[in-house]
């Protein structure tokens, strides 16, 4: 650890800024035993108005790492706590969907002075965050579209970065390479570490951001890329080689995560890589984060009225392509919940970008406030489906068609298809949940409650 | 013969989902034994030759990157003049009209197949559900969700697809514009997801057929949903205002 980032005690904050930091966390604690919010926004807010310089000196003195882009936020930022954790102790680190000043403010003050932070930004406040921070290391995972009734452009936030990174010269991105937009936002800082992490969604990345010509990528997931202009993908610090990652200097580490799907591996890589920028182990890191098992109910288990169900969110394009893949091929019946709130968007549109053709020859429930969008989707995508609003109600429904005929008698069971006897036992009864944000909280909230 | 559905710069024009409308014209033609080709028409390469073109939504540099490779093509006024059925979205119908606004509020020439010209708003976006009275009386309500910053101006040759009922359209209490074959319109949703009629209508034109019908109970019910959704946020509206001038 270098000589700036020894840990600084309580008492050489100023007072004002002890004030709002004791005020952050009894506004929290009053709302969460109200239980009007999780109790992680709202005290922020009013620390941000006692000290608008609240997060800058919570921040002082601790090694910090921000991590933003459009999917893999949530998980990354606590595969990338749990990382750093043997080598510089546990880190603050802030709630699920907290990911603006309020909610970075609240994980700051909950944190004992010098311990680390690992925060998740909102891609739009990243710059901000860069500049008043100025961390240590900065995770960019990727950048397509989101939500469509939000104005900003992936291509302007990507320019915000590189602006911002260029004034940072002392943080160190550790960057997905095979995202031209997140590489044009990295390249302009002093020592990036580029990792070659993926791509799957490649519709927002094809125009090229340096010359605006087009950008030709090679064939298959790990290839390179390059445009006309000669901006190309950087050689890679860090690689994924099946279940290993490969090191610049050829080094080769297993890497076994309990999490499930290639896009969680990418952002494993990612955590274990800025980790190691900010001084742990590979070794260490690897391990440590091969033992997750879920992030913020992300792929848990969880009982809905008597069934079980693995829980997976979506919030866009891109994310539910990398869902689809993960339980496609398979035979769980699948539900997908949609919402259309103002966290969600409001225009589910995008619905026609992912392709949902690949659930033909599954039972598909279509689910969510917004089920009946989804349900027309399904059909002209000629996938047989379901439409059940309530969303209890939808993954009862459909583990009650996974169960086939012998849901006709009671107490016959039947194991449901004998190719997969050996998964079979695991897996049995289960089904799939795939919803965009505010239908995967609510079921997760209304699963917790059941507690089945 | 195979219907030649073609897609127009998904790459650029890609954002708001409008490739569903290319998708529903296809199955909606083969459902009924129709064999449908559907074409993504990247920028890169040349515009091929089809019936039926779709145009979408798409953030500001790509519209004007599209609407120069259009202009210097010229192949989507050629195959219009042969007869062929357009329907433009969003930045896609700015794209058909005389001018656009672009990013910095200077004027870019456009296609000139509608007449139409988009200025640059006054300031706030029109977003949200959009439900409009078509002025051809044999289509139902249109039904979608807008976004975007522009107000249309209709010249005197083009006539507007529908009046508006809720939302802002064109922004003159019209939406849309319909010039022999062509529509623009600014429906998201996407609209012929929504408006499985009006997508009927662009078949009937590209086939010069008369189409039977389809079970579209699906599409009835989100219809209903989302017409009952706009009625209820306007009554809502109104309750609050006379709330608020009663106190
Ligand atoms: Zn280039």
């Amino acid at each position: 650890m270098s000589a700036g980032l020894c840990p600084v005690s309580a008492g050489s904050l100023p007072v004002r800024t002890r004030a709002a930091a004791a005020a952050t966390r009894a506004v929290n604690g009053l709302s969460r035993r109200a239980r009007a919010g999780h109790g992680t926004v709202a005290g922020g807010r009013v620390g941000l108005a006692l000290d608008p310089l609240l997060l800058e000196r919570l921040a002082a003195g601790r090694p910090t790492a921000l991590v933003s882009g459009t999917n893999g936020k949530t998980t990354t930022t606590r595969l990338l706590a749990v990382a750093i954790e043997g080598a510089l102790g546990p880190a603050a680190i802030n709630a699920t969907g907290s990911n603006m000043p309020a909610g970075h403010v609240t994980a700051l003050a909950a944190a004992p002075p010098g311990a680390p932070a690992v925060l998740e930004v909102d891609e739009g406040y990243l710059p901000r965050l860069i500049a008043t921070l100025g961390p240590e290391v900065v995770v960019l995972l990727n950048l397509s579209r989101d939500q469509l009734d939000r104005t900003s452009e992936v291509r302007m936030v990507a320019s915000k970065w590189r602006r911002a990174l260029a004034a940072s010269p002392a943080t160190v991105p550790v960057a997905n390479a095979d995202d031209p937009l997140v590489v044009w936002a990295a390249s302009g800082a002093a020592k990036p570490v580029w990792v070659g992490a993926g791509l799957s969604w490649r519709e927002d990345a094809v125009g090229c951001p340096s010359c605006e010509g087009r950008i030709g990528f090679a064939a298959g997931e790990d290839g390179g890329w390059a445009c006309r202009c000669g901006f190309s993908r950087p050689p890679l610090d860090v690689r994924i080689d099946g279940d290993d990652v490969v090191l610049a200097g050829g080094r080769r580490l297993r890497v076994a995560l309990a999490l499930p799907g290639r896009f969680n591996r990418a952002n494993a890589v990612m955590a274990a890589a800025a980790a190691a920028a900010m001084g742990a182990g590979w070794e260490d890191a690897v391990r440590r984060v091969g033992e997750v098992d879920e992030v913020a109910g992300r792929f848990a288990v969880v009982g809905v009225a008597g069934c079980a169900a693995r829980l997976m969110l979506a919030k866009n394009p891109a994310g539910w392509r990398e869902l689809l893949d993960l339980v496609c091929p398979g035979e769980r019946p699948v539900v997908v919940g949609i919402n259309a709130r103002v966290a969600d968007g409001r225009d589910p549109s995008w619905l026609w970008d992912v392709p949902f053709e690949r659930l033909r020859g599954r039972t598909v429930v279509a689910t969510g406030e917004r089920c009946r969008d989804l349900a027309v989707r399904l059909r002209y995508a000629e996938v047989p489906h379901r439409t059940v609003r309530d969303e209890v109600a939808a993954v009862r429904a459909a583990w009650m068609a996974g169960r086939g005929a012998a849901a006709a008698g009671p107490g016959a069971r039947r194991a449901p298809a004998p190719v997969a006897a050996s998964s079979a036992a695991s897996s049995e009864g289960q089904v799939d949940f795939i919803g965009n944000y505010t239908a995967f909280t609510d079921l997760m909230a209304r699963a917790t409650r059941t507690g089945a | 013969m195979s219907l030649e559905i073609v897609v127009v710069h998904p790459d650029l024009l890609g954002t708001y989902g409008d490739g569903g409308n290319g998708v529903v014209l296809a199955q909606r033609a083969r459902w009924r034994g129709i064999a449908a080709e559907l074409v993504d028409a990247t920028s890169g390469e040349a515009l091929p030759t089809g019936d039926l073109y779709c145009l979408g939504g798409g953030e500001d540099a790509a519209q004007t990157a599209s609407a120069e490779r259009l202009r210097d093509e010229g192949a989507l006024e050629r195959a219009v003049g042969r007869g062929a059925v357009v329907l433009a979205v969003c930045a896609g119908y700015q794209i058909l009209g005389t001018s656009f606004a672009g990013a910095d509020g200077r004027a870019i020439s456009g296609v000139g197949l509608l007449d139409v010209r988009t200025v640059k708003g006054n300031g706030r976006r029109a977003v949200g559900e959009l439900l409009a009275e078509p002025a051809d009386g044999r289509l139902p309500q249109l039904t979608g969700f807008e976004n975007h910053g522009g107000l249309t101006i209709r010249g005197p040759d083009v006539a507007p697809l529908a009046e508006v009922a809720a939302g802002v359209g064109n922004g003159d209490g019209t939406e849309g514009a319909v010039f022999g074959r062509v529509i623009g319109t600014y429906l998201h949703g996407p609209a012929l997801a929504r408006n499985p009629a009006l997508a009927d209508l662009l078949l009937s034109w590209a086939t010069g057929r008369r189409l039977e019908p389809l079970d579209d109970a699906e599409e009835a019910a989100l219809r209903e949903e989302r017409i009952a959704a706009v009625r209820e946020r306007r009554l809502r509206h109104r309750v609050r205002y006379e709330l608020g001038s009663s106190s």
